[in-house]
């Protein structure tokens, strides 16, 4: 037990510390931009005068590392800014579309996780079947594919062909939770194909990878059946890559929706940070870039740590 | 015949069905790539027609937004997408070799600030440093290049130190540490032919993986720009035909899919012919 609090421990003082670097690499950002925030601020109409007051209002006349900690501490406590191009406040901006991206990451991942289990168990339980090459030939078209040629496709097949289901996911606060789950359906679905494969591959290759230890093989001479053997003996222990591989993955969804939204046209963070990037809206990117570095490094870690609670060598030490 | 031709020819004999496929795209896309002005009815940016053709009329893949021949544009946007993702592996390689190799016969301590930098660089999601940075430096080839480049060596860096440690302890290289060979000579006689095979692999690998990023990039507008040819922005740029039922943003994804897939497929078949997988 000791051993596996010390091992949490340990990471997550290194998370935190790759959290710290991440921010200083994201804070540098800015002081690396040619000018400052007031000479993108005041483009025309600027004096020596209104410059000055200027720089003194935004702390910009403190040293870097003052106004590291001081954005730092402002951005936990979510004033994050104003944006340069509309001067509104960056919380503001991205608040909502904050919870519009998490929201159809969740879709996509109720979607990919059971999905993935069950046909990486499958593909693992009748190996070398039929049904276990095309699961594989499928896997490998979908994980060599480009988000956008899944989204692009369903679009054509479903909303224009078949005219199901919306191409667009305009969304707004007042749509009721039944209409948004169908105007989100394609791209959750988009980003369930996108994912899936990798979770299914990594889930028949842990299974599969165990079937060759010692003990199963004395399972299978005492005549234990192929599902119960799978079930009860190979599934326990192949849960730690498993469990690591799927939060891993759900760290890549909320990357992965940035195309996504920008095909669908789906108010969410992702469409506002590639906008923002091509206006070089730096206040915009830096806080979309936090959002998403936190989350995605937060992701890791938990896959880290659960990876090392499910492992039962660890949990039941001889 | 030269030896190595029969030896080829012989290893092609023996290639399973979707090695050959995968070989067969790889050839067709750096053959169009190659001599694409050669093959191409127009030019690069000619618009020869009416906006928005469907497919197989007059024009074999349609016409674009604009009226730009797609045929064409495939083409050319094999030596331009295609082109660049290879400079831009060859590059991470680069990178990503040479210190790899530094960080795996270096003293320890250069070695854990070599591979503590790159934890965090991989601590990052790669698509959102891409963006942070392309805000700074502004968006352009060069930039993307070179964000590319950095970004995907950091993986590179971590297999190259991997493989390159488990040669530098053999006893070969000791024998040779002991005539008295120099860092630099071993390095090149005795680590790097031994590293080749699983670098080699690494290197198709790698290339799908820039190659989507390109891809992607030019997707969201900020990769290739306009007017050239790429397969990425001609998604993006033909993406409001399909909503009139015209399937044309279709065939670019569709030339980027099968092109990684292909790739895989003879990365697979190299894996399995030099032992490196067993299934």
């Amino acid at each position: 037990m000791i051993q596996i609090v010390r091992l949490v421990a340990q990471r997550i003082a290194l998370g935190l510390f790759t959290l710290l670097i991440v921010t200083l690499l994201i804070f540098l950002a800015v002081e690396l931009l040619p000018g400052d925030f007031v000479d993108a601020i005041l483009r025309q109409g600027r004096t020596q005068e209104s410059v000055e007051v200027l720089r003194r209002q935004i702390g910009l006349d403190q040293p870097a590392y003052v106004r590291y900690f001081s954005w730092l501490t402002n951005a936990a406590q979510g004033d994050l800014g104003y944006s340069f191009s509309n001067e509104r406040p960056v919380s503001d901006l991205i608040g909502n579309r904050l919870y519009n991206t998490f929201f159809l990451a969740g879709y996509a991942a109720a979607m990919a996780v059971p999905v993935a289990l069950t046909f990486g168990i499958l593909a693992a339980l009748y190996r070398n079947s039929v049904f276990d090459r095309v699961v594989n030939i499928t896997a490998l078209s979908a994980i060599s594919s480009p988000e956008f040629l899944a989204a692009y496709i369903l679009i054509f097949v479903f909303s224009i062909q078949l005219g199901w289901l919306p191409s667009l996911a305009h969304i707004a606060i007042d749509t009721s939770l039944w209409e948004s789950l169908k105007l989100l359906f394609l791209p959750a679905v988009t980003l369930t194909l996108v994912t899936v494969a990798h979770m299914m591959r990594m889930t028949r290759a842990a299974i599969i990878n165990l079937m060759t230890s010692p003990y199963i093989e004395m399972a299978l001479l005492k005549g234990v059946g192929p599902k119960r053997l799978i079930l009860r003996h190979a599934l326990p222990n192949a849960l730690s890559p498993i469990v690591n591989v799927v939060a891993m993955n759900l760290a890549y969804l909320v990357v992965g929706v940035v195309v996504v939204e920008v095909v669908f046209v789906y108010p969410g963070l992702g469409q506002l940070l590639v906008d923002s990037v091509s206006k070089r809206d730096m206040p915009v990117v830096q806080a979309g870039c936090l959002v998403f570095a936190v989350t995605y490094i937060g992701l890791n870690l938990v896959a880290d740590i659960l990876s090392i609670i499910t492992n039962p060598r660890l949990l039941n030490p001889s | 015949m030269l030896p190595i031709m029969q030896s080829s020819l012989k290893l092609l004999k023996t290639a399973p069905p979707t090695a050959f496929l995968g070989l067969t795209i790889l050839t067709v896309v750096l053959f169009a790539g190659v001599f694409a002005p050669w093959i191409a009815p127009y030019g690069e940016t000619d618009v020869v027609g009416a906006p928005g053709l469907s497919i197989g009329g007059d024009f074999l893949f349609g016409t674009d937004q604009i009226g730009r021949d797609v045929f064409t544009r495939i083409l050319y946007g094999a030596r331009n997408t295609v082109g660049i993702a290879l400079l831009v592996t060859a590059m991470a390689f680069f990178i990503g070799v040479v210190f790899g190799l530094i960080s795996a016969v270096s003293s320890r301590w250069v070695d854990q600030v070599l591979s503590r930098l790159v934890d965090i660089l991989m601590a990052i999601p790669p698509l959102i440093l891409a963006l942070l940075i392309l805000t700074i430096a502004g968006t352009s080839v060069l930039n993307m290049v070179l964000v590319i480049a950095v970004l995907d060596s950091t993986r590179v860096f971590r297999l190259t130190r991997a493989v390159g440690m488990n040669v530098a302890v053999l006893e070969f290289v000791e024998l040779a540490r002991l005539r008295g060979e120099g860092t630099w000579w071993i390095v090149r006689h005795e680590i790097l032919p031994n590293i080749t095979a699983p670098l080699a692999a690494e290197f198709g690998l790698r290339f799908c993986f820039v190659f989507l990023f390109i891809s992607a990039l030019s997707f969201l507008g900020l990769g290739i720009q306009p007017p050239t040819a790429d397969w990425g922005s001609m998604v993006r740029e033909t993406s409001t035909l399909i909503s009139f039922g015209i399937a044309t943003p279709l065939v670019p994804a569709i030339c980027i899919a099968l092109l990684t897939v292909g790739v895989n497929l003879i990365v697979d078949w190299f894996l399995y012919q030099s032992g490196m997988r067993k299934e």
